[in-house]
């Protein structure tokens, strides 16, 4: 066979110790598989030491911050609420209440904002064909800007939502900016990548608009300050609330959903005539994968504000480390989002002490020079 | 066997093809040729359903097309189109791994006998060695032949392509086209040189305006009496080594040498 590379010579006998691992020579006659076994261990490697590092992260995200506490004391707490073990306290109060009411939410949250905006990024990227996509293209921070800055500084949302106005309406902003991003995208048929750029460009400047003239009719002068903090993004206010729970469940959903489709993605990406002629339905699969994702980037902003650049540059990196095909990048991309936003956010709170910076700040800086690292890699590898 | 007949399909209010008709018998390779806008990638489009006739029908080995669920049909036509060229890098492994899709559930993983179904694909159009390469750094003919190693990995038995040899230099266009005749399907190629389609198919099918000006074997369809009409440029046909190759001129010229005496 002409594939299986002919024998390394073989090396003068005795000149290896007996014991040397056999080369990994293919057996004479094996049939090719695209060496498939090596493709699955690497992305498996990847897979296993990301989630050994998403868990460390969750543990020093923790332990981090003005305040610090001892890792182990970390594991005592969380082991004591969430499985009843250990059962006698050997902790103080303080810590208690930092550890489990103050922390323990935020760096959940961080880590379902993280992966949420990474597969969001993905699945996007290649719906769109565009690799400088990102989650916000949907219109869905404009929308849910507009709704968090009218909950901020007029109090809509109040009445339905109570305590998690701003997250309501803000998510309740983001619905309906998609659905309007959809709805013109849609106008005169087919949704395409092109319709749903521009539509969701113009949807994006008219909330922005919006949300500008909200500010300025405002009376409230510090108002203007908590919608600019909060669109630059912040996990400050997590704590244990149906909105964490919402995030955490649609995020794994989401994954779950990406998943299933993750050849449909892998053809989409190429174009919908190759999708359609492999017995897909590119539309169909399109308009469904379009409204899974505008829910989940609509929970996560309604619940961190706009983060900018995890969902850009992630899957960027994903693919860089276990190529392309979309089953194997999505779950690195999670979890390369999830480790990096709590980072993110433990120098967010513990960089300019005792102010806290916005997430989106820190997220930006480091995500813009990394961009323009890739795109000169990009180009390296295309030309 | 693949066949169109009466279709008709219009974009709006353009009638693109009127009463068409095409058949590709068991292992045949058909040419569709004709001018630009003459209806030829409609006509592809039509066979593997990227567009639904208006009027007539298509059939699959005698069954309609429309009755067939869009997998089935996967499985049994292969299509090879070249699409712009798409920002998200994949491999070229993936790509070929992608012709699978139709023969498995879509939330299922490729099995070792896909990788095994993709490599001697790959090893088929000789291009095993690009595996691990990205699809967009390769060249045009190594990107053909990845398609058309997508295309034999899908395992069907009719192959449809449309202009395989764009872009490509001449040695690349008889290579693809080598490969495509060399292959035990029954395909259905749109090209735009008659040359190729006179040493590569078996039979042609010209369309003008939408209508099929001329079909039958490429030796009665590849005439000057028949294409000089249809595409108004000057046709000579000459012998290649028992193969009719054509030879070309504008119209004018053509003319002015038909009306110069012959003794000059």
């Amino acid at each position: 066979m002409q594939t299986s590379s002919p024998a390394p010579a073989p090396t003068s006998a005795g000149t290896e110790p007996p014991d040397a691992p056999a080369p990994p020579a293919p057996a004479a006659g094996a049939v090719d598989d695209l060496d498939r076994a090596r493709a699955r261990r690497r992305s498996r490697i990847w897979v296993a030491s990301l989630s050994a590092a998403l868990l460390a992260t969750l543990v020093g995200g923790v332990a981090i911050g003005p305040v610090t506490i001892a890792p182990e004391d970390v594991v005592r707490i969380v082991g004591h609420h969430l499985l009843g073990a250990p059962e006698t306290v050997t902790w103080s109060e303080a810590h208690e209440s930092i550890v489990w009411r103050l922390r323990v939410p935020r760096v959940l949250l961080g880590a379902a904002v993280g992966a949420g905006l990474a597969i969001c990024g993905v699945a996007l990227q290649a719906m769109v064909r565009n690799v400088l996509a990102d989650p916000y293209l949907l219109g869905v921070t404009s929308g849910a800007s507009t709704g968090a800055a009218a909950a901020i500084l007029f109090g809509v949302g109040a009445a339905a939502f109570g305590e998690e106005a701003l997250a309501g309406s803000a998510f309740v902003g983001a619905l309906g900016a998609s659905a309007l991003v959809f709805l013109l995208a849609r106008v005169t048929g087919r949704i395409t990548s092109v319709r749903l750029l521009m539509s969701g460009v113009a949807v994006g400047y008219a909330l922005y608009a919006a949300t500008s003239f909200l500010i300025f009719a405002s009376p409230n002068p510090e108002g203007a300050r908590s919608v600019l903090f909060w669109l630059l993004g912040t996990l400050s206010l997590a704590r244990w609330s149906v909105i964490l729970a919402i995030v955490l469940v649609v995020v794994a959903l989401t994954l779950a959903v990406l998943l299933v489709h993750s050849r449909a993605l892998d053809a989409l990406a190429i174009g919908d005539e190759t999708a359609l002629t492999l017995g897909m339905a590119p539309g169909r699969v399109r308009a469904r994968l379009l409204v899974a994702l505008a829910l989940c980037i609509g929970a996560v902003v309604a619940a961190a504000g706009g983060i900018g650049f995890v969902g850009l540059v992630m899957p960027h990196l994903a693919r860089r480390f276990v190529g392309g095909a979309h089953r194997r990048v999505l779950p690195v991309a999670a979890l390369m989002g999830a480790v990096f936003l709590v980072w993110a956010d433990v120098f967010a709170r513990t960089v300019v002490q005792p102010q806290e910076l916005p997430i989106g700040i820190l997220t930006s800086l480091v995500g813009a020079p990394f961009l323009l690292l890739l795109v000169r890699r990009l180009h390296a590898a295309t030309d | 066997m693949i066949e169109a007949e009466g279709v008709g399909f219009a974009y709006g209010d353009l009638d693109v093809l009127r009463d068409a008709g095409l058949c590709a018998e068991r292992g045949e390779t058909v040419g569709l040729i004709g001018p630009n806008g003459s209806g030829k990638t409609t006509m592809l489009r039509l066979l593997y359903r990227a567009l639904v006739p208006a009027e007539g029908v298509v059939r699959l080995d005698g069954q309609p097309a429309e009755a067939l669920r869009p997998r089935e049909l996967a499985r049994r036509a292969a299509v090879v189109v070249q699409e712009s060229a798409s920002e998200v890098p994949i491999t070229v492994a993936d790509m070929v791994l992608l012709g699978r899709a139709p023969h498995r559930p879509s939330f299922a993983g490729s099995s070792a006998e896909d990788h095994r179904v993709a490599a001697a694909a790959l090893e088929r159009v000789g291009v095993r060695h690009l595996a691990d390469r990205v699809v967009a750094a390769l060249s045009g003919g190594e990107r053909q032949r990845v398609l058309i190693a997508r295309a034999i990995a899908q395992q069907a038995d009719h192959l449809l392509l449309d202009e395989p040899t764009n872009h490509l230099d001449i040695r690349y266009q008889h290579e693809v086209l080598g490969l495509v005749r060399a292959l035990p399907v029954t395909s259905v190629v749109v090209l735009h040189d008659l040359n190729l389609a006179a040493r590569y198919c078996d039979r042609a099918v010209l369309l003008d305006g939408g209508r099929v000006a001329a079909e039958g074997p490429v030796d009665a369809v590849l005439r000057p009496e028949v294409l000089e009409p249809v595409y108004g440029i000057g046709v000579r046909r000459v012998d290649d080594d028992g193969l009719a190759q054509l030879v070309f001129r504008p119209a004018a010229a053509a003319a002015a040498a038909a009306a110069r005496p012959e003794a000059s």
